[in-house]
Formats: C-alpha cells, sequence, structure tokens
C-alpha cells in the first residue's frame, strides 16, 4: 500500500486539554477518506497538524512521504485545501480569483493558461469567466474554490466540510468532480457533518474526543460497527407511538421518519416477540416490525453514545 | 383557529423581485400538527415562501392565511402566533443563554408569571439548563442552535418556521434538534422547515419540492419515493469509478452516481438493467453484486429537477 498520509500516536495538547490523542491512522493513495466527528472532536485540529500549519505535541507522521515534524514547509506547497469558507475573493471575477491563486500557489508561467482553462472546465465556468465570483449561486462557487485549490496540482486535497449550504444537485457534481480527481491519482481527505456525504468515501474514520473509535468502508460500519439493531415500525398515530414507545422499556432509542419508527433495541429476536403485542396492547393495533440496515446517522450517534456511557 | 381548518394556506402565491419571480403561483395547504419540510436547491425560493408565510415579506400575487388570520393586512396577528427562526437568527452573542431567553420573552410580551415556567422548561429540553450563565458567544454551533429555538418557542406559537435550522451542525446535535421538533409537535405546534439536506427531509410528514419558485412535488416521502418511475439498482464492483463513466455515457448522468465504491444506477425497466450489465461485461467490468434498493429522496429530488428543467 502507498500511505500518502500515515500517522503513528499523534497528539496534540493546549494547556492540559488534549484535542488529539494518539491518533494512527492510514490513507493510501487514490483513496477518498472521510474523517467523522462532532464539532470539537479534534477534526480540525488534525487535519491542520496534517498540512503542516501545526506542531503536533507528540507522536509521529508522514504526508506524500514528508515528515510533519521537520518538513512541513515542503508539506505546505504539495497540499490542496480547501473550507466551508471558500476563501474565495467576492470582489473579483472568477477569472481573476484564478489568476490570483496561480501566483499564490506558484504554478509555473508556463502551466497557467493551461491550468486556467482546465479549471475553467471541470468547474462549468467557461461561459462566466467574467462574473463577480460574490454573484455567484453557492454551488457555482464550490467548484469554483475546488479548482482554486488544486491549480497546483497537488497530490493530495484536504476538504474541510467543502459542501455545507450546497443544495444536493450541486452537491452530487461536485462529488462526481472528487471521484474523477481521486480516479486520476489524487488523494482526498474530506470532513462532513453529513452522512449522505460520508456515503461517497472509500474509507471512513470516526473521532470522539480527540481519539479515534471506529474506521472501515462506509458498507462495512453499517453492516458491523453497531451492537444495537434497528427496528423499523410503521404506525398510525406516530407522535403519540414514540412518545410512549420511548417510555415502554423495550427499546433504547426511537426516532420518527416520516409515519415510520426506528427503534434501536439490544435483541432484535426479542423486540420481533416482544413489540407487536406491546403495540397492539397500547392501542397503537396490528404493526408490522422489521429490522432495517442502519443509517450512517445511527452509526455515528449510536458510536458516540456508546462511548458516552463508558 | 378552528381545529380544522389550516396552519397554513396558500394560494397561488408568489412574490416578484423586479422583473424576476421568486415564487409563483404557490398552492399549499398544511393541516395542523404536521410537520412540513420544503426542500429545493440553492434559489428555488423557499426562505422567500417562508418570508412570506410568516409575514415579513409582503407577496406580490395571491393569497396566504396562516394559523387563521392573512399574511396581507393581519401580519401581526400572524406574528403572535407564529415563531420564525430564520437563518440569520439573531441570538446577542453578549449576552448569557437566560439574558438571551429573557430578550425573547420581553419582545414578544410573555407575562412575567408565566415566563419562570416557560424558561425552564426550555432549558431542560434543550439541555441548555447546565449552560444557563455562560455567554451565547461561547457555545458551540450545536447549543447556539438549540439556543435559538429555544427562543423562539418562548411565546408557545401555533406554528414554527425554521429556515435550514441545522446548516453546519454535527449529527449528534442535529438528532438532538429533531427530538426537540417531535416535542413540539406533541405538544400540537405545526412546524414548517426548509432544509437543503434530504436525509432530514425523510424526517417530515409531508415535502414540497420547490424549483424555479414553483412547488413541483408534494406528498409524504414514501409516496414521492414509491411514485418514482423505473428503478433503483446498487452494483457492487471494485471498479466503481470505471463503471460509473461507462453507464454515464450510455444512459446520461443524472442516472448514475457514486458512492464510494458502490455505483447507483436509475433504470426504466428490465431491459435497460440487462443493457447497463451487458455494457459492464462488454467494458469487462465485473460485479461482485447487483441489488434493488429503495430510492432515497435525493434520488426523487435529482430525478424532478431533471424534470422541471426539461419542461422549461
Amino acid at each position: 500500500m502507498n500511505a500518502v498520509v500515515a500517522v503513528s500516536g499523534l497528539t496534540r495538547r493546549f494547556g492540559d486539554f488534549v484535542a488529539v490523542d494518539s491518533l494512527s491512522l492510514n490513507v493510501a493513495q487514490g483513496r477518498i477518506f472521510g474523517f467523522l466527528g462532532p464539532n470539537g472532536s479534534g477534526k480540525s485540529t488534525t487535519i491542520r497538524m496534517l498540512c503542516g500549519l501545526l506542531q503536533p505535541s507528540s507522536g509521529s507522521g508522514h504526508v506524500l512521504g514528508l515528515d510533519i515534524m521537520t518538513r512541513y514547509e515542503e508539506i505546505k506547497r504539495r497540499i490542496g485545501y480547501m473550507s466551508q469558507k471558500f476563501s474565495l475573493y467576492d470582489d473579483l471575477t472568477v477569472e481573476e480569483n484564478i489568476d490570483f491563486f496561480s501566483g499564490l500557489y506558484g504554478v509555473a508561467r508556463a502551466r497557467r493558461g493551461a491550468r486556467k482553462t482546465w479549471a475553467l472546465e471541470m468547474a462549468d465556468l467557461g461561459g462566466m469567466r467574467n462574473a463577480l465570483t460574490g454573484s455567484l449561486a453557492a454551488g457555482w462557487k464550490q467548484r469554483l474554490a475546488l479548482g482554486c485549490a488544486v491549480l497546483h496540482e497537488p497530490d493530495i486535497l484536504f476538504l474541510d466540510e467543502p459542501t455545507s449550504g450546497v443544495d444536493p444537485l450541486a452537491r452530487r457534481l461536485f462529488w462526481d468532480l472528487i471521484a474523477h480527481m481521486a480516479h486520476a491519482g489524487t488523494t482526498v481527505f474530506v470532513t462532513t457533518h453529513y452522512m449522505d456525504e460520508a456515503e461517497y468515501c472509500d474509507e471512513l474514520a470516526l473521532i470522539y474526543r480527540g481519539k479515534l473509535i471506529a474506521a472501515g468502508e462506509p458498507g462495512e460500519l453499517k453492516r458491523s460497527a453497531l451492537s444495537q439493531h434497528i427496528m423499523e415500525v410503521r404506525v398510525a398515530r406516530p407522535y403519540d407511538a414514540l412518545d410512549a414507545v420511548e417510555r415502554s422499556g423495550l427499546v433504547q432509542e426511537a426516532a420518527l421518519f416520516g409515519d415510520t419508527l426506528h427503534l434501536t433495541v439490544a435483541d432484535a429476536a426479542q423486540a420481533r416477540a416482544q413489540l407487536p403485542p406491546w403495540f397492539e396492547h397500547n392501542g397503537f393495533g396490528d404493526v408490522g416490525v422489521e429490522e432495517v440496515m442502519p443509517t450512517m446517522e445511527d452509526v455515528f450517534v449510536g458510536l458516540i453514545e456508546a462511548e458516552d456511557r463508558e | 383557529m378552528s381545529p380544522v381548518e389550516p396552519a397554513v394556506c396558500a394560494e397561488r402565491l408568489g412574490r416578484a423581485f423586479g422583473e424576476l419571480w421568486a415564487v409563483r403561483d404557490l398552492d399549499l395547504t398544511i393541516p395542523p400538527g404536521e410537520i412540513f419540510g420544503l426542500v429545493g436547491p440553492d434559489g428555488a425560493g423557499k426562505t422567500t415562501t417562508l418570508r412570506m408565510l410568516t409575514g415579513v415579506l409582503e407577496p406580490s400575487a395571491g393569497t396566504a392565511r396562516v394559523a387563521g388570520y392573512s399574511v396581507q393586512g393581519e401580519e401581526e396577528a400572524i406574528k403572535q402566533r407564529i415563531a420564525y427562526m430564520s437563518q440569520r437568527f439573531g441570538l446577542y452573542g453578549d449576552l448569557s443563554v437566560e439574558e438571551n431567553l429573557n430578550f425573547y420573552a420581553d419582545l414578544y410580551h410573555v407575562p412575567r408569571r408565566e415566563r419562570a415556567d416557560s424558561m425552564e422548561r426550555l432549558l431542560n429540553f434543550s439541555n441548555l439548563t447546565p449552560f444557563r450563565r455562560r455567554l451565547a458567544r461561547d457555545l458551540s454551533g450545536g447549543m447556539k442552535q438549540k439556543l435559538g429555538l429555544a427562543c423562539a418557542l418562548i411565546h408557545k406559537p401555533q406554528v414554527l418556521f425554521l429556515d435550514e435550522p441545522t446548516n453546519g451542525v454535527d449529527p449528534v446535535s442535529r438528532r438532538e434538534f429533531w427530538r426537540i421538533l417531535y416535542g413540539m409537535l406533541k405538544e400540537g405546534v405545526t412546524i414548517v422547515v426548509s432544509t437543503a439536506y434530504l436525509d432530514e427531509a425523510e424526517r417530515c410528514s409531508r415535502v414540497g419540492l420547490l424549483h424555479h419558485g414553483r412547488l413541483v412535488m408534494c406528498d409524504t416521502p414514501q409516496r414521492l419515493k414509491a411514485a418514482l418511475p423505473g428503478q433503483m439498482y446498487e452494483l457492487d464492483t471494485a471498479h466503481g469509478r470505471r463503471a460509473r463513466e461507462v453507464l454515464a455515457e450510455a444512459l446520461g448522468q443524472r442516472r448514475v452516481g457514486l458512492f464510494g465504491g458502490r455505483v447507483h444506477l436509475a433504470v426504466t425497466d428490465d431491459g435497460e438493467l440487462q443493457q447497463a450489465l451487458s455494457l459492464l461485461s462488454r467494458a469487462e467490468i465485473e460485479l461482485r453484486a447487483t441489488r434493488r434498493i429503495v430510492p432515497g429522496l435525493e434520488d426523487v429530488f435529482i430525478h424532478a429537477v431533471g424534470e422541471a428543467e426539461q419542461a422549461t
């Protein structure tokens, strides 16, 4: 495996607070790696260390084969970075933003024309090269920011919550572009709060309170990361049912999706036996109880709640 | 408001800004006790719709009644009966959690004797009780959203309007936020929420899809998904990216999505599925598994936007 990111025991303290606690992970070349965790769990601190912006307190790590302790200046030049804030200049035109970032990233003069053409085409902004960036819709801005972040053809691209506030269609286009780049060999390291986006990743890691608590492919995590089971129940008067079943002691958690209840239980067979008579007895009639695959959000929330119980 | 009167009833509602119709010919009825999701791309008219329904923005055409009152001429009566949490909901960073709640209680003329009770209840269900003296600016993003919601609810509204309330909020806080919303539903509050996230829309009793200012679809998530023509398949392969390219070229970009290693494919019938499979085998792309899957609301959305664009 050709590891583009390899860290071991990576730790960062701020005073007494351990923001990142002996984190170890590897990311292979050309993979889309999703880095998930609640606010304040250490995601941004980790990314800042990997990008050469923050010194680790202890542990070791390499990005693109370069030691993050000593060769951070080289790392900074060879990575691409894009955050939710896009860092574009609203009062510059599309073309001016591209020129600006070309200069900033030290793209060779001879390459600049070709890279600009590439970025405009990639972002589908050819017809809008003279538009003011501030006047673009969020989806266009996002694609322009992506284009600007990779003008210098980095081997690894860090995306920090790249699609906050972007609509589903634009988001799907964005992920198509990311998949293309990964296919061409760029490694992509992305953080997101949106679990439907986590599904686009080849691999996921979930951190909480600075520690890695789960890692794997999305499908594998959904199949096996949770010790609990999710039972789906379709019921009339779902709000009343939600309230009542939460207090029944039969389930660990209940959530509502339209007119469908998702009930988290420890034992699926027991739930299948106990739940239908309980609903019947409490005046909700005859309901079917079916086990369903947990969503990525179920997995995420379930794993964090399990950590909290310990 | 009588029990049968809808919480929201709009007829041919529209708003133009200059030449541009941000919302046009909107017909929408929301019965009391429902949680209604308004979804759509950026600029589809979600915020304009919410601003008209909350009496903040005057319609250019049509009519709407909210909580039994007209948005044209009875805005003040509406404002007393609804709560509106806009995207830039004003929390005061240099006031504490408790002081923010008090400020909104003053603003909505909540009587002093009811205030202590409401405040305890809201702090309690938002889990903000331990943070009551913390300054709003020192709260995390998720806690700020919950405080915003608590402030919006201090006067016990009949209808609650939320404009993309969970942007940038992590899944754990998001789930807590929704738990609060279910609590409001149980108390009989009607909720209208706009969102750009389709997994959130799945939680609503009904969903309306806005596109270029028009409501192009409106139904329960289950029925919207059932009405999606054709079938969705998930193809599991070691060569997802190549498979996607082959299929997108033959069937069109919108029919194919790549989710990690898995390809999602929308086909009209079995014949088309067979055609897709033979294309893949000709390209020597081996499949580990092919299974039919239930489409998500995102698939519905992408299909509907595609149809609406073809129609114009």
